[in-house]
């Protein structure tokens, strides 16, 4: 998908924006509910993700929950039934992402546009009816009463606090990884065989092995954030392996702004806001996430950030 | 959010000062109001079942009980959890972090009751379940917060199972939603037919969720067992209701037995459809005087829809646990919970009755089948009643429950 | 006499039933495949389409007192109507784009419809009258097989193969197709090529809404029937090629019996394997069964 060309040059409005958002995030306990501001991270980190692959590499994944709702179910699996400490479990799930990533991406990534698309789609649907079979995944209840446990054995996750923190630094850890990603010569290449793959490969870039990468990044990112999100909720359910959820990071990403580097996390803390706000309002919410993606596609391409960055002149 | 939070922080520490210069009763009451939570499905599968007249049940128990006259504020809160337990936990989580609710009601859908329980055990609130079916709830996942009123997936199997094989349908195939609830059901249901002497020629498991059964009622017709049995819910039994009368199923002689069927489902198929099917149930509108009048009450403000057992079951629990924090003078959880299984149940639409101390709510069952449109006088007369199940038979044995609590 | 443990009779009755199944799936995806082979737009709102449909013939009975045979031909005009609004005033401003946003701006399309019958309607489904003529059933040996079903297949098998006849073998067609490849050319033959792309997604979505009337009797009128449906129907044109009509048609009535036998020997995986077989012919043969790579 073509997206606004986004300029590494200029990096100081990018540094600005972090310094902000790390500031918001340390102060907002004061004044927001611990929890949700962990769903909005855990969220975030999930719009990082797919956007790295759509906003970045070009490719429309319609099967991220996949990855968002294993790792979810692994993490929840180590950490319940295997006893894992939550930093051990995380990353457990986040591997079983890894896996999956390489596994999906090698039989998806030989096709392109709408094809790919559909190629994620019908994984994530297998994957969706292998959850709700499986004994371990335990169907329709999900896995329950996940304990946080204790961070390396000595920090007690119950403590709102401390698992506040813990969610925080994963979120920024993920966040810089794909920065990261994003401006460095793989992510210029990536953006390279987004624009003109056919030149790409002219050059001598091996296109498909890229895009490989990018998705295995993505997927792990994914898992990072379903991983994490699993503890925090102490709960892995089918809702983040069902396909609505893959049409909700599009969503979240869409509205931020496809290829901006903060527009995810914006798209995604509006998103969750308004599901919070609109909660007694049942099928509206539904309505409104229409009415969001009809405007984000018709008017408002560039999202929220991406916006912002164009009348500041200064990408972000 | 931020700003709304604000105002709430501030107002719940105005309302706790105002509470301590208050009346010594209401001083044990936390912030000197009441909160009480109806959560349930509002708009989708179980929105008939449950949704907007849940709330309003829970609201005609409060106006019953009297709070106003006692001295006591109430306050009566609701929310949809779409049936999914992250929404339904992350509401239950703010709902008793952020808006000091006392105690959740309703809760359909067993996989977001049996996540709410947990969290009301964590967090020594009460949860007082009438909309899901698990009877894990007063089993291995029973709580010292958690009471299940109105049915279980042991009453439902029994209930039904049972009278239906003592009145000859003695040869059963199961049609089985391929989920944990679907399975439950089946299983018990099972176990009850063996137990009676019963056979069971064939199951299916039905992929969930499922829209075309004609291929699996297919095979329950091959099998010519006199009972198939609807191992589903919601649209699933529907559906396959439908499609079962389409085939000439029941015209062909064999019964179709419903496992959890609601007054609103048999409103939905209508008649035609759904004569001959037998169930289970808790509460019917028609039952005696009492359960008339509280209905016409209900109906006129529920655009003429008539409660299901689920409703009753709500206006039931909210009428019971207003009595006992009366009693208890708190509205701590534990100590509630405590005191509802202290004292005996009364109440015109289950009758007398009590809670054990796995948290079961004991009443009476009913076997009703659907009657013809030929049979039907007026709205929503439906069923008749076949046999009444008395309490003690009704729901699992205490000592099979597996409950820790219970020695 | 037994097939693998499964005794003729039963088998056959099992097939019938994955026929009539196909035909659902052959209608749909007759739709969508139309609209992408010729448009390039993938209309994720179809399985709205399809449920708005049933929806209209419900109302139509209901409030209008007009039965099925009326709503069988109404109800596609009047959906068609709205899909003629929708290219009109949205699709038709993205063509220049990545067709990716044609999907996600029908996808959000369907968010609104299904959200906004939902509140109206709830989930629980509305009961649908079948038509008096075709009540009862017929004794075809190894089954009942209820007249209404039978009229399913009839009624699909037409209406796919003479939209197929149209699209592939008439002059209309060949101007539709030619106007696919290349519009400016056709369009300087005087042919208004804008006009026809707004009615050839109007005749798509009224396929879908056709099928919904289909529907209404036997499955029950809900919002959310035509949500999850649109997912196989998606596997399906992908896996009968794209932009093929007869494509998808055999490919629907195909995926309805397969499906149907595994509902006899693996019932669980009944909902899995139209994925499994996508993404196989996927990695096999990209363009699909009967497509043609472009």
């Amino acid at each position: 998908m073509s997206t606004p060309a986004v300029s590494s040059g200029d990096l100081g409005a990018q540094r600005i924006a972090f310094a902000v958002m790390v500031a918001l995030l340390l102060l907002a306990p004061l004044v927001v509910y611990p929890v949700f501001m962990m769903k909005v991270m855990c969220f975030a980190l999930f719009a990082c993700a797919f956007n790295l692959l759509i906003g970045f590499g070009g490719l429309l994944s319609f099967g991220h929950a996949m990855f968002l709702g294993s790792a979810g179910y692994a993490s929840a699996h180590a950490a319940k039934i295997w006893g894992f400490t939550p930093e051990l479990a995380i990353l457990f799930g986040t591997v079983v992402a890894l896996a999956i990533g390489v596994l999906a991406g090698l039989l998806a990534i030989r096709r392109q546009g709408i094809y790919f698309a559909m190629i994620t789609l019908a994984l994530a649907q297998m994957i969706f009816f292998v959850a709700l079979q499986a004994k371990f995944t335990g169907g329709e209840d999900g896995i329950q009463s996940v304990p946080r446990g204790r961070l390396f054995g000595v920090i007690d996750l119950a403590q709102p606090m401390a698992m506040y923190s813990l969610v925080t630094f994963v979120f920024l850890a993920g966040f810089v990884l794909v920065w990261r990603v994003v401006h460095s010569p793989f992510g210029q290449v990536l953006k390279a065989i987004r624009e003109n793959e056919p030149r790409a490969i002219s050059l001598g870039y091996d296109a498909d092995r890229y895009k490989l990468v990018a998705f295995v990044i993505s997927g792990g990112v994914a898992g990072l954030a379903g991983a994490t999100k699993a503890l925090v909720f102490q709960l892995a359910s089918l809702t983040d392996v069902h396909w609505t959820m893959s049409g909700e990071v599009v969503l979240m990403t869409l509205l931020g702004g496809l290829g901006t580097i903060f527009g995810p996390v914006v798209g995604a803390a509006i998103i969750i806001t308004m599901q919070n706000y609109l909660a007694q309002l049942g099928a509206w919410v539904t309505v409104v996430q229409g009415v969001i993606f009809v405007i984000c596609v018709l008017a408002f391409r560039r999202g929220v950030i991406g916006e912002l960055g164009n009348w500041l002149k200064k990408p972000l | 959010m931020t700003m709304k939070t604000k105002f709430k922080l501030a107002a719940t520490a105005v309302a706790a000062a105002l509470a301590c210069i208050a009346g010594p009763a209401a001083a044990q009451v936390s912030d000197g109001v009441i909160k009480i939570g109806v959560m349930n499905d509002m708009s989708g599968l179980y929105a008939d079942v449950t949704g907007p007249g849940s709330l309003l049940a829970a609201r005609m128990a409060v106006e019953d009980f009297g709070a106003a006259r006692k001295g006591m504020k109430v306050e009566v809160l609701s929310a949809d959890h779409q049936n999914k337990p992250d929404v339904g936990s992350t509401l239950a989580r703010t709902w008793y972090d952020v808006d000091k609710v006392d105690a959740i009601f309703d809760v359909p859908t067993s996989s977001v009751a049996l996540a709410i329980s947990q969290l009301t055990r964590e967090k020594g609130k009460a949860f007082i379940n009438s909309g899901a079916a698990t009877s894990d709830l007063t089993g291995k996942a029973c709580s010292p917060n958690t009471i299940h009123w109105t049915y279980d997936t042991w009453m439902l199997a029994n209930g039904t199972g049972s009278a239906i094989v003592k009145n000859g349908g003695d040869s059963w195939f199961f049609l089985t939603a391929d989920y944990a609830f679907g399975h439950a059901l089946e299983r018990d249901t099972e176990a009850v037919v063996l137990k009676n002497g019963g056979k069971v020629l064939g199951k299916v498991r039905t992929p969930f969720p499922g829209s075309d059964f004609s291929s699996f009622l297919l095979q329950a017709q091959a099998s010519k067992a006199k009972i198939i049995g609807l191992a589903n819910a919601g649209g699933d039994t529907i559906n396959s209701i439908k499609q079962a009368s389409e085939f000439g199923i029941v015209k062909g002689g064999q019964k179709l037995a419903g496992m959890l069927v609601f007054i609103s489902d048999i409103h939905g198929l209508g008649l035609n459809t759904a004569q001959g099917l037998i169930y289970t149930e808790t509460f019917y509108w028609d039952l005696n005087d009492q359960t008339r009048a509280w209905t016409k009450r209900f109906v006129a403000q529920n655009n003429n829809k008539y409660p299901t057992m689920v409703h009753a079951g709500v206006y039931s629990s909210v009428l019971h646990y207003l009595k006992a924090v009366e009693a208890a003078k708190t509205d701590d959880g534990t100590k509630v919970v405590a005191q509802m299984k202290a004292m005996p149940t009364d109440d015109p639409l289950f009758g007398k009755g009590s809670i054990r101390a796995d948290g079961r709510k004991m009443h009476p069952a009913y076997l009703v089948e659907v009657k013809k449109p030929s049979e039907s006088k007026g709205p929503y007369d439906y069923e008749k009643v076949l046999a009444t199940i008395p309490a003690e038979q009704a729901f699992r044995p205490l000592k099979d429950g597996e409950c820790p609590l219970v020695k | 006499m037994e097939i693998f443990g499964v005794p003729t009779q039963a088998l056959y009755g099992q097939l019938l039933i994955g026929l009539i199944n196909g035909s659902f799936y052959a209608l749909l995806s007759l739709g969508l495949a139309v609209i992408f082979g010729l448009l390039n737009i993938i209309n994720f709102t179809h399985g709205a389409q399809y449920m708005m449909g049933a929806f209209v013939a419900y109302l139509m009975l209901n409030k209008l007192g007009l039965g099925y045979w009326w709503a069988l031909l109404l109800a596609p005009l009047v959906v068609g109507a709205t899909g003629v609004a929708i290219e009109r005033l949205m699709l038709s401003r993205l063509y220049k784009l990545d067709h990716l946003y044609g999907l996600l701006l029908t996808f959000g399309l369907a968010l609104i419809i299904q959200g906004l019958f939902r509140n109206e309607y709830g989930s629980s489904g509305q009961p649908y009258q079948m038509p008096s003529e075709l009540t009862g059933a017929q004794n075809v040996g190894f089954m009942f097989l209820p007249y209404y079903r039978g009229w399913i297949i009839v009624t699909s098998l037409v209406i796919c193969l003479a939209t197929w006849y149209v699209i592939e073998r008439t002059k209309l067609g060949s101007y539709l197709r030619a106007a696919t490849e290349n519009p400016k050319l056709v369009q300087a033959f005087g042919i208004n090529v804008p006009l026809m792309i707004t009615l050839t997604y109007g005749f798509g979505v009224a396929l879908a809404a056709f099928a919904g009337v289909m529907a209404a009797p036997i499955y029950q009128v809900s919002p959310q029937m035509g949500a999850d449906l649109i997912i196989v129907v998606f596997a399906v044109v992908v896996i009968g090629g794209m932009g093929s009509i007869m494509g998808a048609i055999v490919t629907g009535f195909g995926l309805g019996l397969i499906e149907g036998l595994t509902k006899v020997f693996y019932p669980e995986a009944s909902n899995i394997v139209i994925f499994v077989i996508m993404v196989i012919v996927l990695l096999i043969k990209p363009a699909g069964l009967f497509g043609v790579q472009k």
